[in-house]
């Protein structure tokens, strides 16, 4: 960073669009030859469609090009953050400005202060990102909270939560599904403004986060008794509410600007502000998230990507934006464009933005999420009671975001290292001599090995050095300290947790290993006796059964495994519609450990009994006929034949698979992160899962991933030492 | 169990028992055939695995997609998953066949050691590898190819492959390739004319499992892949999957048309599977 070479005093208006011009006219004489631009973004449908015609016109007036890359929006962090420092990131990216402090510690935004006009943007939009006397990227459109009513229900909207909660009673109707209120309350998010009106401050004065303050607990309180007078609806998803609105069972909704393509035309409805709390006499402020075009700090034409960031927040671009994106503009000239005067919706959002606070782009900030979603699903879930619900997210907090652990020398580590180099070498030398025959057999064996080994060496080996290496290290935005063996003994320690709670790392061992027994038993006991059944050659339909069995094997374990959590899900999965027929209320199957576990064992044991099944046929087949006849003449019973033939003749197949299956189910990160996300709280994780939400969901913390992984290897090549003393007794 | 045949009624129960798991086990992928078929975008709360009205919106949605430049993306991703699964299928077979010949049959130094670090890479969990990788990757000049996807995947298969294929060399009589030495072959005519065309079942099955690791893969693909027109079609699958908005009906047309490969290489080469999986650890 530079700041020295920059002016002490912001572009004046004019000033600005002098330099436009003059920016243009050497854009247009470079044009010919200039590289197109690439711009990446998360944006779906509308928006979208109205990212690309903004593109559009930016060639026609430029002539440059502009490749667009739509990246689903959780991946698109992670690919920003990987892609920049490697050169093979984009030159312009649209992301929401909380991150603007990561993506500036990782170093790959580049500032925007000489080019931006700020005064042509609502102020806060602009204000959201500035860092420290910097700004970064131009401002396209806001989002924040507000309140939706429908207007058959709700003639003038509530000003107060006490008018609020006047309306209440009359609008729900819980035996009906009708509700006064829906949002989702189990997201922070959505959190956020009621604890502001409840005179919370979420940062202290050094900028820490704080959880356990009275206003939290009051706000808490709060929402519970919302949902105890069954006034809200539980366990809601962005989906319910948009059932629930829709269908005019839910009176009101908190949501967004992009809840409005999603209502019915037939609804009519009103946005307003979020009501003002009795209490304090303050208003619900919501997060205002501002969407900003941001210029990467190692695009290679840098003036060219300035002007496309800045293009897409000006003029004609935000004009398609809104209209056809159906976004709420950041900057102030599209209020005057006729049409978006008349759009209700924009103008109300505009009112609603000016009592938002921009969510603060602080590293802080992204620490909160986590912790408070699994204090507000306590409370909600029940379980948790309010005023406890802070302490349980400080403890959260502490445990994810551990102080760095201090610098280690690594000359120790060097020293031992070599010495056992040294050792091996010599150990090597002296067992192996007279043995390392390089003659013509061995030479060819060679030749053939070669290409294999050499791929492995670099693609796998390498980077599984590297990995182990990592585990010694602490990492923090793209700087790397070595800290020896501290994070091993930190997870060892398990520091910052008790043993028996979930992110302990003997907690989730355990958890693994139910996992990974239960699983194994499951898909041997239930491949063998589909294969015993299968096996009788005179069986008709021998051949259909057989294929219809495999099929879960050839579904890619991804889909099976999305497939089988929308069959889970509380009110519009299979599963809850099948008990139904039963007489059983419906489930949800993530809020408790034993449900949710089931839940992932469920998948997986749909996904896995095909393996065993197939691998036990091709076993059961081997078995000589002749040896149940002679059982039969003997008189033994059938499960007397199972017992003493069967079993023992299967064991030197089945337990190669069987050690293989389990290493498999050791390590099923599609199943775990994917039907059950760990839910409730983190219980449900296992090993791997765990280590790679350290390793991209906690601030990259990589190295202690790394440990995780080690740790996991260890524990697998033990477990693969007992498997070999079995395996060795059984050749024995 | 014999081979004698049943009586009437017990075949009976073992049949009425065998459609009872076999509905069981294609309820969920019935499911999403008619979440594919439904007109809505969300799940619907029905039992019932069949739609109450049938159209094919949502498959032509996917198939018909074109990008900002008015590519046919959905023809270019199918033709990308083709070229990357079927290379892989291609470069691991070959690395892995004669690694796992020369494994079964040769004594060279360092052999037994290369067995265990094979079984020793499979314990340690792959998306830890994702970072170094990246980097070296970078330094080979393939992030964003299809080669580089190419080679990562048929390196991380290869030891599965390799300890397959050897333990179905193991169990193929030498008689045979002495005989053939006998009559004059050279060591690689062996190994190509005789060896091989034994070894068809566990090729068969090595090569399934290439392809399918390469064909579902997206977590990898999805990091190193930065143009739409390049994309698998697993990354072009989880575009419908959002954080906040999932499109259930395109995500399971789309689950339908890429799972449908798999089960066709499935169905056509299931003969081989029983064959190709058990015959090392039995005979061996």
């Amino acid at each position: 960073m530079t700041r020295g070479h920059l002016p002490s005093s912001p572009w004046g208006e004019g000033h600005g669009e002098r330099k436009r011009a003059a920016l243009l006219a050497v854009l247009l004489s470079v044009s010919a030859s200039a590289a197109p631009l690439k711009l990446w973004h998360g944006y779906r449908g509308g928006e979208e469609q109205a990212l690309e015609a903004a593109a559009r016109q930016f060639t026609a007036q430029t002539g440059v090009e502009v490749e667009l890359l739509a990246v689903p929006y959780d991946a698109l962090s992670s690919k920003l953050t990987s892609a920049i420092p490697h050169d093979a990131g984009p030159d312009v990216f649209i992301f929401a400005h909380e991150r603007l402090r990561q993506f500036h510690r990782m170093k790959i935004v580049a500032p925007s202060t000489r080019w931006l006009e700020r005064a042509a943007y609502l102020k806060p939009t602009v204000d959201a990102l500035e860092l420290d006397g910097e700004w970064y990227g131009y401002p396209l459109s806001l989002k924040c909270l507000a309140l939706f009513t429908n207007e058959a229900k709700v003639p003038t909207p509530p000003a107060t939560t006490k008018e609020l909660e006047a309306m209440l009673p009359a609008l729900s109707h819980p035996e009906h599904a009708e509700f006064g209120l829906a949002y989702e309350a189990g997201d922070f998010y959505f959190h956020a403004p009621i604890l502001s009106g409840f005179g919370g401050q979420l940062f202290d004065a050094v900028g820490k986060a704080q959880f356990d303050t009275p206003a939290m607990a009051a706000s808490l309180r709060f929402v519970r008794s919302l949902q105890d007078r069954q006034f809200i609806p539980q366990e809601v998803s962005g989906a319910l509410v948009k059932s629930l609105f829709n269908e005019g069972r839910a009176a009101m909704v908190i949501s967004g600007p992009w809840f409005a393509g999603e209502i019915d035309p037939s609804v009519r409805y009103r946005v307003s502000p979020l009501p003002t709390v009795d209490e304090t006499g303050l208003p619900m402020s919501p997060f205002l998230g501002v969407e900003a075009a941001f210029v990467s700090s190692r695009t290679k034409s840098p003036e060219a990507a300035q002007e496309l960031a800045r293009f897409l927040s000006r003029g004609a671009a935000t004009l398609e934006r809104v209209k056809v994106g159906r976004q709420i503009p950041a900057e102030f000239a599209a209020y005057d464009d006729p049409a978006v005067r008349s759009d209700a919706l924009i103008a109300s959002f505009r009112a609603v933005a000016e009592r938002a606070t921009p969510t603060p782009n602080t590293l802080e900030m992204a620490r909160v999420w986590e912790p408070m979603k699994l204090a507000l699903r306590g409370v909600l879930q029940g379980g948790v009671a309010p005023e406890d619900a802070g302490k349980l997210a400080t403890r959260r907090y502490k445990a994810l975001h551990r102080e760095a652990p201090p610098p280690a020398n690594p000359a120790p580590y060097a020293a031992v290292l070599a010495l056992v180099a040294v050792g091996f070498v010599v150990y090597r030398a002296r067992r192996g001599t007279g043995r390392a025959v390089f003659d013509a057999e061995a030479v060819r064996g060679l030749e053939y090995v070669g290409p294999a080994a050499a791929g492995i060496l670099v693609l796998v080996i390498v980077p599984l050095v590297v990995g182990v290496g990592l585990s010694l290290f602490h990492h923090d935005a793209g700087d790397y300290t070595f800290v020896g063996l501290a994070n091993f003994t930190d997870i060892l320690a398990s520091k910052g947790y008790a043993i028996t709670e979930p992110l302990s790392f003997y907690f989730t061992l355990v958890v693994t290993i139910a996992w990974t027994l239960v699983n194994v038993v499951l898909h041997v006991s239930i491949g063998l006796f589909l294969a015993i059944l299968l096996k009788d050659p005179l069986l008709k339909l021998r051949g259909v059964y057989r294929v219809l069995l495999i099929v879960p094997w050839a579904v890619p374990n991804y889909i099976t495994a999305l497939m089988w959590k929308g069959m889970f899900h509380r009110q519009f999965g299979a599963i809850n519609g099948l008990l139904a027929l039963f007489g059983v209320e419906p489930i949800s199957w993530f809020t408790r450990f034993a449900t949710s576990f089931a839940a992932n064992v469920t998948t997986n044991t749909w996904l896995g009994f095909p393996f065993m099944m197939v691998v036990s046929l091709g076993a059961l087949q081997s078995i000589p006929q002749d040896l149940y006849e002679a059982a039969e003449v003997d008189g033994a019973s059938k499960w007397t034949q199972f017992r003493r033939i069967t079993l023992p003749l299967l064991k030197p197949a089945l337990l190669p698979a069987v050690i293989l299956g389990s290493v498999w189910t050791f390590n099923m990160f599609n199943i775990i992160y994917l039907v059950s996300g760990g839910e409730p709280g983190g219980a449900t994780d296992i090993l791997v899962s765990e280590a790679y939400r350290w390793a991209f969901q906690r601030n990259e913390q990589y190295g202690f991933a790394a440990a995780y992984s080690v740790l996991i290897f260890f524990v697998l090549l033990g477990w693969s030492r007992v498997t070999k003393r079995l395996s060795g007794e059984e050749a024995a | 169990m014999s081979a004698r045949p049943l009586p009437r009624w017990k075949t009976m129960a073992l049949h009425a028992g065998l459609s009872v798991l076999c509905v069981a086990t294609l309820y969920p992928v019935l499911w999403v055939v008619k979440m594919a078929l439904s007109p809505t975008q969300s799940l619907s709360l029905s039992v019932s695995p069949f739609p109450e009205a049938v159209t094919l919106d949502h498959f032509r949605d996917v198939v018909g997609a074109t990008d900002a430049q008015g590519r046919w993306l959905f023809g270019r991703q199918l033709l990308a998953s083709l070229v990357v699964s079927g290379a892989t299928t291609l470069v691991g077979l070959s690395l892995a066949v004669t690694a796992a010949y020369a494994l079964s049959r040769y004594r060279f130094p360092g052999k037994a050691s290369g067995m265990q670090l094979l079984l020793v890479t499979q314990m340690f969990p792959g998306t830890l590898m994702l970072v170094p990788l990246y980097s070296i990757l970078q330094a080979l000049g393939l992030i964003d190819t299809w080669g580089g996807l190419v080679l990562v995947y048929a390196t991380t298969s290869l030891p599965f492959c390799v300890w397959m294929l050897k333990g179905y060399f193991d169990t193929i009589p030498r008689e045979l390739e002495e005989a053939a030495t006998m009559d004059g072959a050279s060591p690689w005519q062996t190994f190509t004319k005789v060896v091989l065309p034994l070894a068809r079942p566990a090729l068969a099955v090595t090569a399934l499992f290439s392809f399918m690791t390469a064909w579902n893969e997206f977590i990898l693909a999805a990091t190193l892949l930065n143009d739409a027109a390049r994309f698998t079609l697993p990354v072009a699958l989880q575009r419908f999957v959002g954080e906040y908005k999932t499109e259930w009906g395109h995500f399971a047309a789309g689950a339908l048309i890429v799972s449908a490969p798999v089960m066709a290489l499935f169905f056509a080469l299931q003969k081989y599977l029983v064959g190709g999986l058990t015959a090392g650890a039995v005979k061996g």
